[in-house]
């Protein structure tokens, strides 16, 4: 009743604390049901599996493998031509053109952000190519290629550089731009100027949107070799994953045509999954700027 | 302790910069001297200019008029002879370890070879209590911990000028008080001299040496004031904290009187 008289006086509380010897778990070890579920790639090779057992069941009652053929057909094919047929050649031809296209439009895209970052008419130059050449399809510039570099590896390198510059520099420059001014700030306090700058301080602060950009580009690189490659063999006899898909589609040899868009979509996985997963853990993830 | 020349010579230094539709005056005719081993600090209500000042120090900002000297000559550029300690956590590059966030001047300016860097990063971060995480990523560690990150990497630069900008004006209250304690502690070992930015009164009281009061809009020096020993009793400090407090705000508080009856009525 006293309390009821006088509401806030409370006595103090003092406790100490008890040894944790006395109560159960602090921490336990997770059971290894959780700790495999908490593998993502594991995760996503049995949503692979669920993919391909409903392929396996759609073409097995569609029973044309004309039109349709079943993943078993298909990795068949696919196995088959890595090792007897000329699918590992085609895709190693590919890999090369779009590597080297590749490289060639980072690097266009590194002098065009740079030239960008470091001046005001830089600037207005990236922003103004960028918004006009960036919904220019790239295979759209193929005729003129063709034109140019003549049929061969060139013309397709060409495109592939196009398609992959305007993605990689605008990403890279609104990453730059993006930049805590506290850190550029910390960087020209260590005196700092131009290119080591840029190098040091710019790039790995901005490293996120330059990942996105080269994903992006990579992907691009990837849709745009493809598509020229179907109008085209990369040279004469020896031509490309597109031009392979072309051939099979003519000796209507379908589950060659699927192996072959197979490919592609394993070598993507593959670069996805493993190359700028790897990238990202040593780079992003572990500077703590992307969860 | 004063030199015949002072370290840091500030003289007449007016600020200004521009918004986006106005041309604002930071400061006006702003003088004063810092002296080896000063803990000197600008003291000043919010827009007093005092981070300003520090920038144009730090060579980020070009003087409108004067100019501002360091060991006679003329700032023109940021540069790792004074080191910058900054109020925000984001400081440091999230991209290097503890060590190697303190050792990246020490190389960039050329300064030591990797090893050297090494030592004496290890040195620092000793000073600092921070040696069992020296190989822990910036994000790891929480917002004190940061801040001395910042300290140690300016410190082990050995600048002419440590320029701190209310480096602990983001941390909590009691993790304030003893980041002033250690600093005062690192202040003993090594007396360098630092410019301590700060609208905290007491803050400027224990932590300086040397107080410059400044008043805002734009700001204009108001006194420059000896400040007390470390060990001074409590009574001193609040003295000296109401004589510092009534300079500061004297004008404030007429200008505001005829609101404040006004609300009550």
């Amino acid at each position: 009743m006293n309390s009821a008289a006088n509401p806030l006086a409370r006595p103090e509380i003092l406790r100490e604390p008890i040894s944790s010897a006395a109560f159960g778990i602090v921490e336990k070890p997770l059971s290894t049901w959780e700790r495999i579920t908490n593998v993502g790639a594991l995760r996503k090779f049995a949503l692979l599996c669920v993919l391909a057992v409903i392929w396996e069941v759609y073409a097995r009652s569609l029973s044309n493998p004309l039109l349709f053929p079943t993943f078993t057909a298909t990795v068949d094919a696919f196995v088959k031509g890595l090792l007897g047929g000329d699918l590992f050649t085609k895709a190693v031809t590919s890999l090369r053109v779009l590597l080297v296209g590749y490289a060639a439009g980072i690097a266009c895209a590194a002098i065009l952000t740079v030239v960008a970052i470091t001046s005001r008419i830089g600037t207005d130059l990236l922003e103004l190519l960028t918004s006009m050449f960036n919904p220019l399809p790239a295979i759209a510039l193929l005729p003129l290629a063709l034109i140019w570099f003549g049929l061969g590896a060139g013309s397709i390198v060409f495109v592939i550089i196009h398609s992959v510059l305007w993605a990689v520099a605008l990403n890279t420059h609104s990453g730059f731009l993006s930049v805590s001014n506290t850190l550029r700030m910390v960087g020209r306090n260590y005196g700092l100027r131009g290119l080591p700058y840029v190098g040091r301080i710019l790039i790995p602060a901005a490293f996120p949107s330059i990942l996105t950009g080269l994903k992006i580009g990579w992907a691009f690189a990837w849709r745009t070799l493809i598509a020229a490659e179907l109008v085209f063999g990369v040279s004469s006899g020896s031509g490309g994953l597109g031009w392979f898909i072309y051939e099979n589609k003519n000796q209507l040899e379908i589950p060659n045509v699927f192996a072959g868009l197979f490919t592609v979509i394993v070598i993507g996985l593959i670069v996805e999954n493993v190359v700028f997963r790897v990238v990202e853990a040593k780079t992003v993830r572990k500077w703590g700027l992307q969860s | 302790m004063t030199d015949a020349a002072p370290l840091l010579a500030v003289r007449g230094v007016t600020l200004q910069y521009k918004t986006k539709d106005h041309l604002v005056t930071a400061t006006y005719r702003v003088d004063f001297d810092v002296h080896r081993s000063d803990r000197f600090i600008l003291l000043g209500p919010s827009g007093c200019g005092k981070s300003t000042l520090l920038k144009a120090v730090g060579g980020y900002m070009k003087p409108v008029e004067g100019e501002i000297r360091l060991k006679g000559e003329a700032v023109t550029r940021p540069g790792p002879d004074r080191m910058m300690v900054f109020q925000e956590f984001d400081q440091l590059l999230p991209w290097r370890t503890v060590k190697e966030n303190v050792m990246f001047p020490l190389q960039a300016s050329g300064r030591l070879p990797r090893k050297a860097a090494e030592a004496k990063a290890l040195e620092y971060i000793a000073k600092v209590n921070l040696t069992a995480f020296a190989d822990s990523f910036p994000h790891t560690l929480s917002g004190g911990m940061k801040q001395r990150v910042a300290i140690a990497r300016g410190m082990a630069m050995e600048p002419d000028i440590l320029l701190m900008d209310e480096p602990f004006a983001a941390l909590d209250a009691l993790t304030r008080r003893k980041m002033q304690d250690e600093l005062l502690a690192l202040w003993e070992g090594t007396r360098f001299t630092v410019l301590f930015v700060t609208h905290s009164i007491p803050e400027a009281i224990k932590i300086g040496s040397r107080i410059l009061l400044l008043s805002p809009h734009p700001g204009q020096v108001k006194a420059e004031l000896d400040s007390l020993s470390p060990t001074a009793d409590g009574a001193a400090a609040r003295v000296l904290e109401q004589r510092i407090h009534s300079m500061l705000f004297a004008d404030a508080v007429e200008e505001t009187a005829p609101e404040r009856t006004g609300a009550h009525v």
